[in-house]
């Protein structure tokens, strides 16, 4: 297609994702270079019959003032990432200096806010993703055993999970699971204890979100593999079957080489969308034992008291610089494929 | 993969079979509890003293008279204005489908009819800007659109919705145009076509199933979309799902869980119908990225 017709055929989408993907991700990094005003003081004077006092307010007019002339903030260059946040430098190598072993250090750190959600999101991520592969596979395969003829009502029932947004997912779990629903309240008489609830305790918050996230994320990973499994060729499994080879032993050595760039696929996926974890936080109302750094940019922004734009913007631009690192090692090999085959 | 030569033994398809029961009740069941529960009054469905009473209906009779009650769904679709969240989610969600559509399958078929390199770079660019976590992009929003002042308002939602998900349509697209041969429209442009009829009246006619597919997912992104909505738009022009969460935090008044309930039931069963009636469709976009390329 010559240049010129391209031009126009993808002008309007490209102008979208320009306007659209491409500014704000400018926009959130000028924004992290900034914070919001500090409140202009002055000393007033106040004198009544017993004597003088002077006492320090907030200057209404000018500090409004110079919020006009400069709505974005005042400079604050580096100094909104490395505040006690976000990297909190200062406070990570006091730490380092009067912690007497590693795991205090270690302890410390992951008790402020960012390297807290930091290492939530982490958490999340690395458990969740294997575990969605897994899972997938294993209904990929049995369903695939099942006949065919029911297989079309099987398939929608696995895949709901999938199609509701994460934020009703995991209401309707949590209003289950809740000391008043139907399963919270039978592991209360099960393990006979009246005060048992996941919002008390940090540890089964946490894994309440990750089942949750397993049980979400799970049919993605079916569909595909599925779909993967009806291409497996089927000359070689008949061959292996003749000399003797067990389900195990069939499943290892073709059916899995066979899926294997799926695979990765699917790994790849699921991995972009655990780090943007967010949705289950505000369903199962966890803000207090489990954060996670997206969460914490939408906490900056619907902040009651004034929106901290610099503050969202720093948390957001790590969140981004954390998707690269992920995407790195896929991008390297994509272009790889392409210098190769050009 | 329907082994022809090989002989299942039993137990192993009772295991097989189990493991699929258990897992469907896993992914169903929590919607038919949360459906059957709606129509209860709050101290059923959420009962400190017996959860059994949300079966037995026990509250419910006491308060209403019968066993099943639509007060949950009256208060959270006319009290708590329900009715208009849902007007607004069926203008986002069919604007935002029509237009990603139009600007999708335009940018889709020149990159799947290009040959350049700058195609390929504009594919890698698509799939970074896919990994974007959302939430990342509306702190950049925010602060501009304020100034602009067009924050809060349906029509800037709906373009920003439009262009987050043009990565995916045009990746999605263009795996389904390039299964589409060239020689179509090479020969409709040798009869003299331009190459925007041959797009309209040769490859559109024979690109509907992936047209279809491509739609399904947008509708599905604007339709449960929580992130853009609850921070782009004002509470007057909330959406459903931004709305659900409204109704969570005020927990003051009796009622306004169960108007939770009633509007996750509301929200949700449309949502299952269609992919009811287009799970082909459906399955064949998820499937369309990976096996494919």
């Amino acid at each position: 297609m010559p240049n010129r017709s391209f031009f126009w055929f993808f002008f309007p989408a490209g102008l979208a994702m320009i306007l659209f993907i491409g500014l704000p991700i400018i926009s959130t990094g000028i924004q992290s270079f900034y914070a919001q005003h500090d409140q202009i003081l002055i000393e007033v004077k106040k004198c009544d019959p017993f004597g003088c006092k002077t006492s320090v307010v907030v200057d209404q007019e000018a500090t409004s003032k110079i919020k006009e002339e400069k709505p974005l903030g005042k400079f604050n260059g580096f100094g909104t990432y490395i505040d006690r946040n976000h990297l909190a430098s200062d406070q990570v190598s006091e730490f380092w200096s009067e912690s007497k072993s590693l795991g205090e250090f270690i302890g410390k750190v992951g008790n402020l806010p960012f390297y807290k959600a930091l290492l939530f999101t982490l958490t999340y991520c690395v458990i969740v993703t294997p575990c969605v592969l897994l899972l997938g596979f294993i209904i990929a395969l049995s369903l695939n055993a099942i006949s065919r003829k029911i297989r079309g009502p099987l398939i929608f029932g696995t895949i709901l999970p999938m199609i509701v947004t994460p934020l009703v997912g995991s209401l309707v779990l949590f209003w289950m699971i809740d000391a008043e629903g139907i399963i919270g309240a039978n592991l209360q008489i099960l393990m006979d204890d009246p005060y048992l609830s996941v919002k008390s305790s940090k540890a089964l918050t946490w894994i309440t979100i990750i089942i949750y996230g397993v049980w979400h994320h799970s049919p993605f990973a079916f569909v595909v593999f599925y779909a993967a499994l009806q291409t497996v060729p089927q000359e070689p499994l008949e061959a292996s079957i003749i000399d003797g080879a067990s389900r195990f032993q069939r499943v290892k050595h073709i059916v899995l080489p066979h899926i294997y760039p799926v695979v990765t696929f699917v790994a790849l996926i699921s991995l972009m969308d655990n780090f943007r974890v967010f949705e289950p936080i505000i369903g199962f109302s966890a803000e207090g034992s489990a954060q996670s750094l997206s969460w914490l940019i939408y906490d900056n922004l619907v902040n009651e008291e004034v929106i901290l734009f610099g503050s969202a913007a720093a948390t957001s631009i790590m969140t981004i610089v954390g998707i690269s690192i992920i995407l790195t090692p896929v991008l390297l090999r994509t272009w790889k494929e392409f210098r190769t085959n050009r | 993969m329907d082994f022809g030569l090989d002989k299942k033994s039993n137990s192993l398809k009772t295991f097989n079979t189990i493991f699929i029961v258990i897992w469907l009740l896993l992914a169903c069941f929590p919607f038919i509890w949360t459906f059957w529960g709606s129509f209860k009054v709050r101290a059923d469905f959420f009962s400190r003293a017996d959860w059994w009473y949300a079966i037995t209906a026990f509250n419910t009779l006491i308060e209403t008279g019968a066993s099943f009650t639509k007060e949950a769904y009256s208060g959270a679709w006319f009290e708590g204005e329900f009715w208009k969240a849902s007007r607004n989610t069926v203008i986002v969600t069919i604007s935002v489908v029509s237009i990603s559509l139009f600007l999708g399958t335009l940018g889709a078929y020149a990159l799947s009819r290009s040959t350049k390199n700058y195609a390929f770079w504009i594919l890698i660019i698509a799939l970074i800007f896919r990994a974007m976590p959302h939430i990342t992009l509306v702190s950049g929003y925010l602060f501009p659109f304020f100034q602009l002042q067009i924050w809060g308002i349906l029509p800037t939602t709906i373009v920003v919705l439009v262009a987050i998900n043009q990565p995916f349509t045009l990746w999605l697209l263009y795996s389904f145009f390039k299964t589409v041969p060239k020689e179509l429209d090479e020969s409709a442009l040798i009869d003299g076509c331009s190459y925007f009829q041959a797009f309209r009246h040769i490859i559109m006619p024979v690109m509907w199933p992936g047209v279809i597919t491509a739609g399904l997912f947008s509708l599905m992104l604007a339709y449960n979309d929580f992130t853009v909505t609850a921070l782009l738009l004002n509470q007057e022009n909330h959406t459903m799902v931004p709305k659900i969460q409204s109704y969570l935090g005020t927990n003051q008044h009796e009622g306004n869980l169960m108007w939770a309930v009633s509007a996750v039931v509301s929200a949700t069963a449309p949502l299952f119908l269609l992919v009811m009636f287009f799970q082909r469709q459906v399955i064949s976009g998820l499937t369309a990225g990976a096996i494919k390329g």
